[in-house]
């Protein structure tokens, strides 16, 4: 075979204990810590330090929080918002198999569609209408962005992962296109972006945080996945075909419509990360829309196999560790590139890890004579 | 008759995986200048032989003596090197590749500099000399299938092959192709070259090989040539006739039809025909019989029943109602029950809990679900009984089902698929490979179910199954039902020579 040099095989474990699912994760994190540490040490920062620095950058320090200053954590908190949105959206879809690596495109359209509502009709509704029709403009325009690539799939077998990934560009150019050229603040000096929301267009925030009411959106949302996956019809039918489509299809249920409508759900909690990111941050159309929350979702789903419950966890670390990796920039004075390189070796780390969970490395040889693995036995 | 020395020698081969002895203490002689049908039918170890032969797999005990000497082979460029080549079931070549640059592919040399003109040259001989048409510059995926297995066979021939191993050649060729091959195989064998030729189908057995061993369950069932033998003799052979087990059958007097089929048709996956124009009816309260060597069109019969594939033509219809070509659950709502032949890979979600498993076909109607909602305590109400009334040996409700034995997870199955007093079941070998008491066991439910006036179409590979639970029998063969028996006091010879594609009454 081909890795007979080598000497080493995987081997797949019987039964993932419960323990190496603790441990793994663990371990994982520390081998990240110090690779990344050893980065650290080439450019002359001490690592300990700079992990420190990004605690705080992420949480900030118990000083800091008995003075009532909790800047930091707040600044994590509205980074995990679109982060989970997005990343229970991914979750269901992968639930059944389907690859939505389109969450960024689908959260662009959201933004896109939720402004469109502030920008051309905000002014002349009443105030108390603007903010649930942009919400349901953001959650439809993320949802035909992603029953597209659903459509597609569903009736000519078109592979989602090239479309999703393709339409991503279509909508970000788009989204450009619009705050550069038609939609473009003509009292804004030439800054890139629409003008700004009327007033009644805003999400409420929280205190003088940034913290906007977007984030009752996230256990909100983790709540339906979870109801619709435990207790109805149609979360049964999503977890046989994930588990088994040729038993979904012997059981009569409709491969195709599950996918249009999976998706009109997964897009559509990514359009609503737009929205709540255009109405609760920015208050405007403007470059720094999409700056690949879609993208890192898919980690974030993909650590949290998947559990609405957990994907509101992972994308809180996730965030702290994107909030702590720019806060070093500012505090270390060290170039924007470390954190990157920082936040790459925990998160490859993590998912690699995620291998031995499920399998074990055995030398050539050590196994016994008549356990073949499994793949061999067909 | 002079006895030509063997080439190779396959001694008291073993080989396990896990939970399956694949083949067991096997012996295999193949003699120069022979064809050598390997015949058994699917899952006896054919494939598992010829892949321990060829270097695929390592037998676990057991020597292979390659002439005279004892070899030990860890890979198929270890096999091709002692003159031993295998063209397997699926190709494997490379679709954007030409035919020369699969032909050379993974060898050693050329090293370095590629002469093409002098390679298309060399295969074009070679292609000559066995009639083997085909285009050396083709890309592979322009071929025809038959053109692709001429590659196959050109590529272990280029290598040096003196034994060549082909894995059921034939089912995806057109006769033509059939034919061609056969008389590629006839100039191998003038040239002193071994075939061994591994397939279930009786007729080429008798028209091609020289030699024939029959494998059952993993262990050599008979050795034999066509001239000592009959297709009947060697259907029984590969089906076997086991110590006859008694089943008490209650007569039951049949009712109105409840499925009536109708100069049935369809294709195969692979796009030919696999039904050939079928006619039949079950009523209710009767247990029709298929009997046949499998892949004669047995699982695209129950496909095409089930509304898992599409019929090509005729018509059928259940309790008086046409569901030619509707949906699987159209047909599931027609109270259509089917135990498929691949439980785990499509009658049952493995990584799924029994409960869940249980409700596959239920969980849309009745006590089960509320508008959109399931209810948990009416779904947990149904598993608990089902699970005593079928006897499934489980921890309980919610295991995954992978986590139970193959006996239990037909238990699981059947009971899902019974418990709805279905009109019709489209049961395909309910019982292989579950142990004695879980077959003993199913059986017991099919003939329960037809006293209370199901129509049961029963398709297996055990003949004396089929025989005993059926109370008429359709042997099939290629497609065609070659007539419909009474299955009492049935004639396994005649049987056996209808499995053979001889034509039959109908009753």
């Amino acid at each position: 075979m081909s890795n007979a040099s080598l000497g080493l095989r995987l081997e797949k474990r019987l039964k993932p204990s419960r323990a190496i699912a603790f441990v793994v994760p663990l371990a994982s994190l520390l081998l990240a810590l110090v690779l990344g540490g050893a980065i650290l040490a080439m450019s002359g920062a001490n690592p300990l330090v700079t992990y420190a620095a990004m605690l705080e950058g992420a949480f900030g320090t118990p000083a800091q929080w008995a003075q009532g200053r909790y800047y930091n954590l707040s600044e994590t908190l509205v980074k995990a918002t679109p982060l989970a949105l997005c990343g229970l959206g991914i979750g269901i879809a992968l639930r059944m198999l389907f690859w939505n690596v389109g969450a960024e495109g689908q959260l662009a359209m959201g933004g896109l569609a939720a402004s469109a509502v502030a920008l051309l009709w905000g002014p002349g509704l009443p105030a108390p209408a603007v903010l649930p029709l942009m919400a349901a403009a953001g959650f439809l325009g993320g949802a035909v962005w992603g029953l597209i690539p659903a459509l597609l799939k569903a009736c000519l077998k078109v592979n989602e992962i090239i479309t999703t990934l393709m339409m991503n560009y279509i909508a970000v150019f788009l989204v450009e296109y619009l705050f550069y050229g038609p939609w473009r603040d003509p009292g804004g000096y030439g800054f890139p972006g629409t003008a700004e929301f009327v007033p009644a267009a805003w999400l409420p925030r929280l205190g003088n945080t940034r913290i906007h009411l977007g984030l009752v959106a996230v256990p909100v949302a983790a709540l339906v996945i979870w109801l619709v996956l435990a207790r109805t019809r149609w979360g049964y039918e999503i977890k046989v075909i994930g588990e088994n489509p040729r038993a979904a299809s012997y059981a009569g249920i409709n491969l195709a419509l599950n996918i249009a409508m999976v998706m009109v759900l997964s897009g559509g909690l990514a359009g609503l990360a737009g929205m709540s990111e255009v109405a609760g941050i920015s208050h405007r159309l403007q470059k720094g829309l999409t700056v690949g929350h879609g993208l890192t979702a898919i980690i974030v789903a993909w650590l949290a196999r998947m559990d609405p419950w957990k994907t509101i966890v992972v994308a809180f670390l996730v965030a702290a560790l994107l909030v702590g990796g720019d806060q070093i920039q500012i505090t270390m004075h060290l170039p924007a590139a470390t954190a990157l390189v920082l936040q790459g070796a925990i998160l490859f780390c993590m998912v690699g890890g995620d291998l031995f969970i499920k399998y074990r490395l055995r030398w050539r040889g050590a196994a016994r004579r008549g356990s073949a693995p499994a793949r061999e036995a067909r | 008759m002079t006895e030509r020395p063997a080439v190779v020698q396959m001694r008291g081969i073993t080989k396990r995986f896990p939970g399956v002895l694949a083949n067991d203490a096997v012996d295999l002689d193949i003699r120069a200048g022979e064809v050598h049908a390997l015949l058994g039918e699917n899952g006896a170890g054919k494939s598992t032989l010829m892949n321990v032969l060829a270097g695929l797999y390592r037998q676990d005990e057991g020597e292979i003596v390659v002439r005279g000497r004892r070899v030990e082979f860890h890979s198929p460029r270890d096999a091709i090197a002692a003159g031993i080549g295998m063209v397997h079931q699926h190709f494997k070549l490379v679709p954007v590749q030409t035919v020369v640059e699969n032909v050379i592919i993974g060898m050693d040399r050329p090293r370095f500099v590629l002469n093409l003109p002098r390679l298309e040259r060399e295969i074009a001989a070679l292609a000559g000399q066995y009639h083997l048409p085909v285009d050396p510059r083709a890309y592979v995926w322009q071929l025809s299938v038959g053109e692709q297995q001429r590659v196959e066979i050109l590529k272990m021939l280029h290598r040096g092959a003196e034994v060549l191993i082909l894995d059921e050649p034939t089912p995806v060729l057109t006769p033509q192709e059939t034919e061609s091959l056969f008389d590629t195989i006839r100039r191998l064998i003038g040239q002193g070259k071994a075939i061994v030729f591994i397939t279930h189908k009786l007729t080429e057995v008798t028209a091609a090989a020289s030699r024939i061993t029959v494998l059952r369950d993993g262990r050599v069932a008979g050795v034999t040539t066509p001239q000592e033998t009959s297709p009947q003799a060697l259907a029984t052979m590969m089906v076997g006739r086991g110590v006859s087990f008694h089943i008490e059958k209650e007569p039951v007097r049949p009712g109105e039809p409840v499925l009536v089929v109708e100069d049935l048709k369809s294709l195969n996956d692979r796009g030919l025909p696999a039904l050939r124009g079928v006619s039949f009816d079950i009523r209710h309260g009767e247990i029709l019989g298929v009997a046949g060597v499998a892949g004669n069109g047995q699982r695209e019969l129950a496909e095409v029943l089930t509304g898992l594939r599409k019929a090509t033509g005729g018509r059928v219809r259940i309790a008086g109602h046409d569901v030619t070509n509707r949906s699987s659950r159209d047909i599931i709502e027609h109270r259509v029950s089917h135990v498929p032949e691949d439980r785990l890979g499509e009658g049952l979600v493995p990584n799924l809990s029994v409960s869940d498993n249980l409700i596959l076909k239920g969980y849309r109607t009745g006590a089960l679900a509320r508008g959109p909602f399931l209810v948990p305590s009416a779904i947990l109400d149904l598993a608990r009984q089902l699970i005593s009334t079928f006897d499934i040996d489980t921890p309980g409700p919610q295991t995954p089902v992978r986590l139970l034995s193959g006996g239990n997870q037909q238990k699981v199955l059947l009971a899902r698929e019974l418990h709805v007093a279905p009109n019709l079941l489209v049961a395909v070998h309910p019982t292989r490979g579950v142990d004695v008491g879980a077959t003993e066991f199913v059986r017991k439910r099919l003939l329960q179910r037809r006293a209370e006036g199901t129509g049961i179409l029963l398709i297996s590979e055990d003949l004396d199954e089929v025989l005993a639970l059926s109370d008429r029998v359709a042997v099939v063969c290629e497609g065609r039902i070659m007539g419909i028996v009474p299955a009492e006091n049935a004639d396994v010879t005649t049987i056996g020579l209808m499995m053979a594609g001889a034509r039959g009454a109908r009753a």
